[in-house]
Order: C-alpha cells, then structure tokens, then sequence
C-alpha cells in the first residue's frame, strides 16, 4: 500500500469513528430521555397543574406557557422581521446604509441568549414594568423578539433574494406597481423560505431556557393574559430538576420538549425541500 | 410585402445610456414605423438588450444608470418627469429571453395584468384570458387545463403563454428580446407565425440572434455593433445590399 493511500485510509479510519462517536452519543441521549420520560407522559401529565413545586402532578401551565409565548413571540417579530427583510431587499440598494442594518442583524445573531435575558430584564421586567407586568409572557415575549428577529430577517432576506429576478421584472413589465409584483409574486415564491425560518426560530424559543429565566419568572400558575408570569416547558425542566431534583418529572417534560421540537423540525425540513424543488 | 408608410410610432433621438461609467448605448437616433416588426440585430454584448430596456424603462431598475437624449412614444417624451412609469409599461409590452411564466396557473398568469389594474369581474376575466390566448395561438392547446401550473408546459408554450400575458393588459408595443434563443426549431416557427399574425395590430421590436429570423419576420432592421447603430433600414435591403463594410462582415458571418 502506497503511503498516500494508507494515509487516506486512516483518515477516513478517523473520520468514520467520529461520526460513529457523535451518533451513539446523540442516540444515547434520546434513548434515555424518551425510555424515562416517555412512561411520565400520560394524559394526566399533559392536562394538570403541577403540584409540590412541580414534583407531582402535570405540566399543563407550561405547555400552555410555551404555546403563549411562542404566539406572542411570532406575532410581533415576523412582520417585524419580514418588513424589514422585504425593506432591504426590494426597496434599498446596497449602500452604507443597508451593510449597517445587515452587521447589526449579524451582531445581534452572536449574543449568547443569557445577554439578552438580562437586557429583557433590566428593560422590560423592572423599567417598563407598569406596561409589561414585570415578570410576563409579554416580557418574555418582547424578549423573545429580539433574539429571533436576526434569524427571521437573515433567512427571509435570502429567502427573497432567491426569487428570481425575471419574475420581478416579467411582473413590473406587465405594468404593475412594486407593490403588487412583491405582494402577489415575489412573496408567493419566497413563502416556504420565509415559512421555514418562521419554523425554526419557534425551536429557538422552545429550547431556550436562560432569556426566559430572567423575563417569565417561572410561576406555575395557569396563565390567564399576557401581563401573567409563566414558564415555558424548557425552563419548567430546568427548575423541576434543580428545585425538587425530581428527575421523572424532568424526563417527562424533556420527553415532551423533544417530540415537540422533532414535529418543528421536520415541518421546517419537508417546507425547506419544497422550496428547493420548486426552483430547480 | 407592401411599402406603405406608417407613422412614426418610437422616435428615439441621439440616445445614450450608461452603466455607472460604462457608456453602453452611443447617441442612437432610429424611427420605429406604427404596426411593423422593428429587428435588432448585432453580435453579443452590442446594446440590444439594453437599448430594448431603455424603451419600457426597465433600465430604470438596475442602480446607478443614467440616460441621455430622448425616446418619443406617441409623440411623448417618456423620460419626461411626469409619465407614470407603472402606465408606460402598461403600453409597452415585453417578452423575455428565457420564458417566465409565473408560478400560478395559466390562467392566473394571463390574468395577472387585467387584475392588477383593478379588473375583479370573474367574466371579464374569461373573457380577457380567452382573447389573449387565442391571439397567442395556444388558446387550443390550453383551454382544457386552465388551472395547471403555466410552468408545466414546454418552453414554446410558456413563452406563447407570456405573450398572452403582455396581450391581456393591450400594449401598442411589444418589445421582445431574442424570444426564441430558449426554443427548439418548431417552437420558434410557431412564434414566428404569431409575430406576423401579431404585426396587423401592434408594433414589435424584436431583438434576435438569428439573422435567417430577422429575414423572415421583420420590416426594417438595425445592425447594432459596440453601442452604436451602424446602419438600418427596410430589412430586404439591409440583407442584400448592405451600405457599410461591418454590416455586410456580420450578415456574412465573418464575426459575431
Ligand atoms: N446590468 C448591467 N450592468 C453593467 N453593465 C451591463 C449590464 N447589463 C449589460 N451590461 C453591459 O452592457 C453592454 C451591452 O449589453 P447588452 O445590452 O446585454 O447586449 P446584447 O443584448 O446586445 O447582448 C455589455 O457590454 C454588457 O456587459
Ligand atoms: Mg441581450
């Protein structure tokens, strides 16, 4: 065997055992997780309120928690955050102006999420407190918004620059306006694009446990409105396995957080597969 | 084919355009003659495209480009700061390189101009998308699978189907940049056949690769080379008895 080749086979030797390494460890946790937690999850478990900090009883609240919150969440960041994917890529050129706004988005895409927690907290929780409850879904919503904005612009900015540029100008050549061509053709096409990176920052906010720490406040009581402190599933594991140390209920939960964010990935992954189907 | 002389439909007068500092058009002065096919003809990379885009406008899209000289339409100036662009387009038509109906039925896309300016009536929709198919001759093949997707037929019938389209919103002009460079032979017969259907009622500008196809269909022709026009005229005479030495060079086959 030449020395070339032995080489190449030991690379791939390597390459091959890392693989192996990262898929039994990934597998490994699953297993664990879903074999525990799976046996938790009942219908009880699904609908109840906690009892004893959470050691008994359901995990009702913080399913209705993260639900909230993850309406909340979207319902302000996507039409801000498409708006301003659509401002930038149909209606400026680059340009001074634009590369500050995308190293902005780029900036904000790097915090680790704990800043932004402690920024949602000092602002929103203490400042604005007589508008936002304190401690709420609306705060942690609010939050929320700003960790995911840069998501939602970069992926529908791209979204947007993959239309075709033909469309546009087979559609403004008919006469149309820039407005129609962007509401009735240019939008249409980047939908699934725009959609999928919806998706995905709904798995951010699910699986987020430190913004929401400082923001939600973690109450176990069924929210009732927006002003209301809650937890999200994510965070309710996380102070069911530190608070009362039992680990059932926090595999359960964590079974629970698991088939949720499988469900938001493969929606995000069939959508994404569209997208590309349909300009190839 | 018959000499009478139309009216003048497209008076351009000493036109030039720039890409940033790039200088692409060279003062073009040309008359375009009412209800006649208008050919371009040049070697790639000459203007063609960019002078066609100068006539709806569509130049004004890219960044940073600058126009001198003027484009009468109907006697209008439309590089006057008071036409409406949106209208102008309304009026001249155009027809792309490569075929691009949008991603909706073929009716949708026949009716996306009529419903953009405000037309709802779901009759007078038909009505409109009948019309326009048959002058595009695909009425017969189309007219069972209205609501199949336009991308799904062939690129002879999707390029018919995007004259249909610019028929729909009633253009005076149709400016069509090198229709057929997309299609297989009998495809392009069958554009071909339309454009002399389509000559009787509009005036076409038609940029093309192919020197046979600019014999076949046009009137008068302008030989295009680096931004400049060097010459044009009634295309029989262009053909057999060129005036400049480039014009005969290119019709030859000695370049481009
Ligand atoms: N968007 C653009 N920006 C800068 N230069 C361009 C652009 N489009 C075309 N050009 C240049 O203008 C010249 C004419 O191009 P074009 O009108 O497309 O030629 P043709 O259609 O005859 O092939 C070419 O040199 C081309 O590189
Ligand atoms: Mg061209």
């Amino acid at each position: 065997m030449s020395k070339v080749k032995r080489n190449q086979w030991i690379a791939f030797g390597l390459l091959s055992l890392a693989t192996a390494f990262t898929i039994v460890i990934l597998l490994a946790i699953l297993f664990y997780v879903m074999s525990q937690g799976l046996e938790m999850i009942s219908w009880e478990f699904l609908t109840e309120n906690p009892r004893n900090m959470g050691a008994e009883g359901g995990i009702y609240p913080a399913i209705l928690g993260t639900i909230y919150l993850v309406g909340m969440t979207l319902l302000i960041a996507t039409p801000i955050g498409v708006g301003t994917a659509i401002y930038l890529n149909e209606y400026t050129r680059e340009g001074p102006f634009k590369r500050t706004i995308r190293f902005t988005t780029e900036a904000l895409a790097g915090i680790p999420s704990i800043v932004f927690g402690l920024f949602g907290f000092v602002f929103f929780v203490i400042l604005l407190e007589p508008y936002t409850g304190g401690w709420s879904i609306l705060s942690g919503s609010l939050t929320g918004v700003i960790m995911i904005l840069p998501v939602i612009i970069r992926a529908s900015e791209e979204a947007l620059r993959n239309v075709p540029n033909a469309l546009r100008e087979g559609s403004l050549a008919l006469g149309t306006t820039r407005w129609y061509t962007i509401k009735k053709t240019v939008l249409p096409v980047a939908f699934p694009g725009i959609l999928s990176s919806i998706i995905l920052s709904i798995g951010r906010v699910v699986g987020e446990t430190a913004a929401f720490l400082l923001t939600l406040g973690g109450s176990l009581l069924l929210p009732r409105t927006i002003f209301d402190g809650s937890r999200t599933l994510s965070l309710h594991l996380y102070m069911v396995a530190m608070e009362t140390g039992n680990m059932d209920m926090a595999l359960g939960t964590g079974a629970v957080l698991i088939i949720l964010v499988l469900i938001i990935n493969f929606t995000a992954g069939f959508l994404f597969k569209r997208l590309v189907k349909r300009f190839s | 084919m018959d000499k009478q002389i139309n009216k003048t439909k497209i008076a351009v007068n000493q036109l030039s355009f720039f890409y940033g500092e790039k200088q692409a058009l060279h003062e073009i002065s040309i008359d375009i003659p009412e209800r006649e096919v208008f050919a371009l003809i040049g070697p790639s990379g000459c203007g063609k495209s960019t002078f066609l885009r100068t006539l709806n406008r569509l130049n004004d899209l890219i960044h940073k480009t600058k126009v001198i000289g003027t484009i009468e339409i109907d006697g209008q100036d439309i590089y006057n700061s008071d036409i409406d662009v949106v209208q102008l387009r309304t009026a001249v038509g155009m027809v792309f390189q490569k075929p691009n109906p949008f991603p909706s039925s073929i009716f949708d896309n026949v009716a996306y101009g009529p419903r953009a300016h405000g037309i709802k009536d779901k009759k007078e929709l038909n009505k409109i998308v009948e019309k326009s198919l048959r002058q595009a001759a695909l009425w017969d093949e189309v007219k069972d699978r209205l609501n199949e997707p336009g991308t799904s037929l062939s690129g002879g019938q999707q390029q018919r189907l995007c004259i249909a389209r610019v028929m729909a919103v009633e253009p005076g002009i149709i400016l069509m940049d090198e229709p057929t460079s997309a299609l297989d032979p009998l495809a392009t017969t069958k554009i071909e056949d339309l454009i002399n259907e389509l000559r009787k009622n509009y005036t076409i500008v038609i940029v093309t690769h192919n020197m046979e196809q600019a014999a076949r269909v046009s009137d008068k022709t302008a030989f295009f080379l680096d931004g400049e026009v060097v010459e044009v005229g009634p295309t029989d005479e262009l053909f057999t008895n060129p005036e400049k030495q480039e014009t005969e060079d290119y019709i030859t086959g000695k370049f481009g």
